[in-house]
């Protein structure tokens, strides 16, 4: 992984021409002799290394605490602030706006709404991509478009599928509309009624999200040995047997993985509130981290907006605290 | 395998009443080899049609969007829906031109995720070689200051790096931007992961050839680390060109305006009413990435799960 002392010794011996002086010694410092006089050459190996180092590393490191550690420090700072964002005075209120916040009437909405589209999206994603990928582990044929097709939202901006969904989904001329009449139900009106405008958007985040936990499963699948279920079912395992007691205890670690990635992920989604519903109607589709948008560049209430993002930092990563625990445990017992 | 070997006493079955466990589970067992077997034909159609479902409800909602993009106001508010547009013609793509400047639109997100993607990709491979090849002291914690930021959600870094661009007066400017978006933690991981399983020999020998470190980053490193610079340069070229909430913050003039920022405020424009211009322009936004993707899917489907494997 990294140069060994010696290797860096001939580097700088092969950099001169051999022999041109008896002081720089024959190349590589491993000879007892050439002790004394390696040891300023080494120094000057290291002095040469850091340059590289900061030429190689230090913009990107540069950057990272430029634009991600300096700000995360600022939002901390912030919070404590009673400040509108772009004016110049601002008035130290020490926790306010964290009791401002957990005192907000509208704060019980934020978070039921946040946790509904939380667990809806995190349970569902889960138990839809596991599905697909249970389907698509099967030997079918043409099971390679359809796994085509199922990841391919992923990788569409969240705007333009929020923005399709929307014409899917109008009330008045949508193609919803019409597949419900042909089944005998009426459409609720998606965008403006309470709980349908949460409920639209979370069946899109799942159409778009369904693709890639079925990916993650389909691979946990195929490492899965052939032995095993082979085993299984020479026991006289019945196929659902072998599934439940065989090929799903043995998803854990990957089930783990995606509850956590895709509750991180959940959390922070804002491109399809944003192109379906802006929050609405009457904040019912605002989640903590749509709170933190409206709050700071709608509003205008920065230091009180970096307080929601600080209250969202915090659960982001005592959720990635307990992947990581999970994970260290994991190594060590394996 | 079918039948028991003979040590079970094979005429037992039939006379016995109350026949023993082990001749009960062999029986068993064939009964459901036997219903397997029956089993699999209906078991097939129920497969089949479950996966059609699947591939019906991923593709019609895209579709639908590129048939729509050709509809004229009447064929998308005719009571009973019509598939097909009565003829493909542009007029909502015009009307699209005509609303918001959609063509600099596409010339900012192409400037916008080339150089942001391009950008990002050097950068990690950089680092990560530093990280990797480089012997200095304290690389371990600069590893941390680089591993720790993957875990700080671009979301809370919004407000202070807003002041910030706006204080260097790079509102509606390119560098606003890309450069707050541009130190990639996940690709210097991935690239880090990847030369630490490169041949050591290989370096080594450049080395003692008397390559420098940058000669040995590109003409040796860059060159056995193709699929992983694939990977991560198609998972940027997705992640840039879909970005949203940042160009949003910063960009409110249509000249640095990136598709997906243009694409809600054609929506502020036009309303909820003119959906055919409305899905002209989203299919402009998704196209050219599902194009990529079809082409290039195993490479970007590696970069996106390479989290999963390595974590």
């Amino acid at each position: 992984m990294s140069t060994s002392p010696a290797l860096a010794g001939a580097a700088l011996g092969s950099d001169q021409s051999p022999g041109s002086s008896p002081a720089a010694g024959p190349p590589g410092a491993t000879s007892p002799g050439a002790r004394p006089a390696a040891k300023p050459a080494r120094r000057r190996v290291k002095a040469r290394n850091v340059a590289v180092f900061l030429m190689l590393a230090g913009p990107n490191i540069a950057l990272l605490l430029v634009f991600t550690y300096r700000p995360m420090i600022l939002s901390f700072y912030y919070s404590m602030l009673q400040w509108n964002l772009g004016a110049s005075v601002a008035r130290f209120v020490g926790l306010g706006n964290y009791v401002e916040w957990f005192t907000d009437p509208r704060t019980p909405t934020v978070v039921t709404t946040t946790v509904v589209f939380g667990l809806v999206t995190v349970g569902g994603g889960l138990v839809l991509g596991l599905g697909l990928a249970l389907l698509l582990n099967q030997k079918l044929r043409a099971r390679g478009v359809a796994r085509t097709l199922a990841f391919a939202p992923y990788v569409l901006s969240g705007i333009a599928v929020g923005m399709l969904w929307l014409y899917i989904f109008n009330p008045r001329y949508g193609l919803l509309k019409v597949l419900l009449e042909n089944i005998g139900a009426t459409t609720p009106q998606w965008y403006s009624t309470t709980p349908w405008a949460l409920i639209m958007i979370m069946i899109v985040y799942l159409w778009k999200h369904a693709g890639y936990v079925a990916l993650i499963y389909l691979a946990g699948l195929q490492a899965i040995p052939q032995d095993l279920r082979d085993a299984a079912a020479l026991d006289g395992a019945s196929p659902r047997r072998t599934l439940f007691a065989v090929v799903l205890p043995l998803l854990g670690p990957v089930t783990f993985f995606l509850l956590i990635t895709t509750t991180l992920s959940s959390l922070q989604s804002f491109d399809l509130i944003r192109a379906m519903t802006d929050g609405g109607p009457l904040g019912s589709t605002t989640t903590l981290m749509y709170q933190i948008y409206v709050e700071g560049f709608q509003t205008g209430r920065a230091g009180y907006a970096s307080a929601a993002a600080t209250i969202l930092f915090v659960i982001l990563l005592i959720i990635t605290a307990i992947q990581l625990k999970y994970v260290e445990r994991k190594v060590h017992y394996s | 395998m079918l039948t028991r070997p003979s040590g079970t006493p094979a005429p037992a079955t039939p006379n016995v009443p109350n026949p023993g466990a082990v001749l009960d589970r062999t029986e068993i067992r064939r009964r459901q080899r036997r219903r397997a077997r029956l089993r699999r034909i209906p078991m097939d159609v129920v497969l089949y049609t479950v996966m059609a479902a699947v591939v019906l409800v991923m593709s019609v909602p895209l579709i639908w969007m590129v048939l729509a993009s050709f509809k004229a106001p009447g064929e998308i508010y005719s009571v009973p829906l019509t598939w097909l547009p009565e003829s493909f013609a542009l007029t909502n793509y015009r009307e699209v031109a005509s609303a918001i400047p959609i063509g600099r639109m596409f010339f900012n997100s192409v400037l916008i995720t080339t150089l942001g993607a391009g950008l990002k990709v050097i950068l990690g491979l950089a680092c990560a070689y530093a990280l990797v090849f480089v012997d200095v002291p304290l690389k371990k914690t600069a590893f941390v200051v680089v591993l720790f930021a993957l875990l700080i959600p671009g979301q809370i870094t919004i407000i202070p790096n807003y002041t910030l661009i706006a204080g260097l007066g790079w509102l509606n400017t390119y560098q606003g931007i890309i450069i707050p978006g541009l130190a990639s933690a996940f690709g210097t991981f991935l690239f880090r992961q990847h030369f630490r399983s490169l041949p050591v020999s290989v370096l080594e020998a450049a080395e003692l050839d008397g390559a420098g470190h940058l000669r040995r980053l590109w003409r040796f490193a860059v060159p056995m680390s193709v699929p992983t610079i694939a990977a991560v340069s198609l998972v940027s070229i997705v992640g840039e060109w879909n970005e949203y909430l940042w160009p949003m913050l910063v960009v409110d003039n249509p000249t640095t305006m990136p598709l997906p920022v243009g694409l809600t405020l054609l929506q502020r424009v036009e309303g909820l009413q003119n959906w055919g211009v409305l899905m002209a322009a989203t299919t402009l936004v998704t196209l050219p990435i599902l194009v990529i993707f079809l082409v290039l899917q195993r490479r970007l489907v590696a970069g996106l799960t390479a989290g999963a494997v390595t974590g």
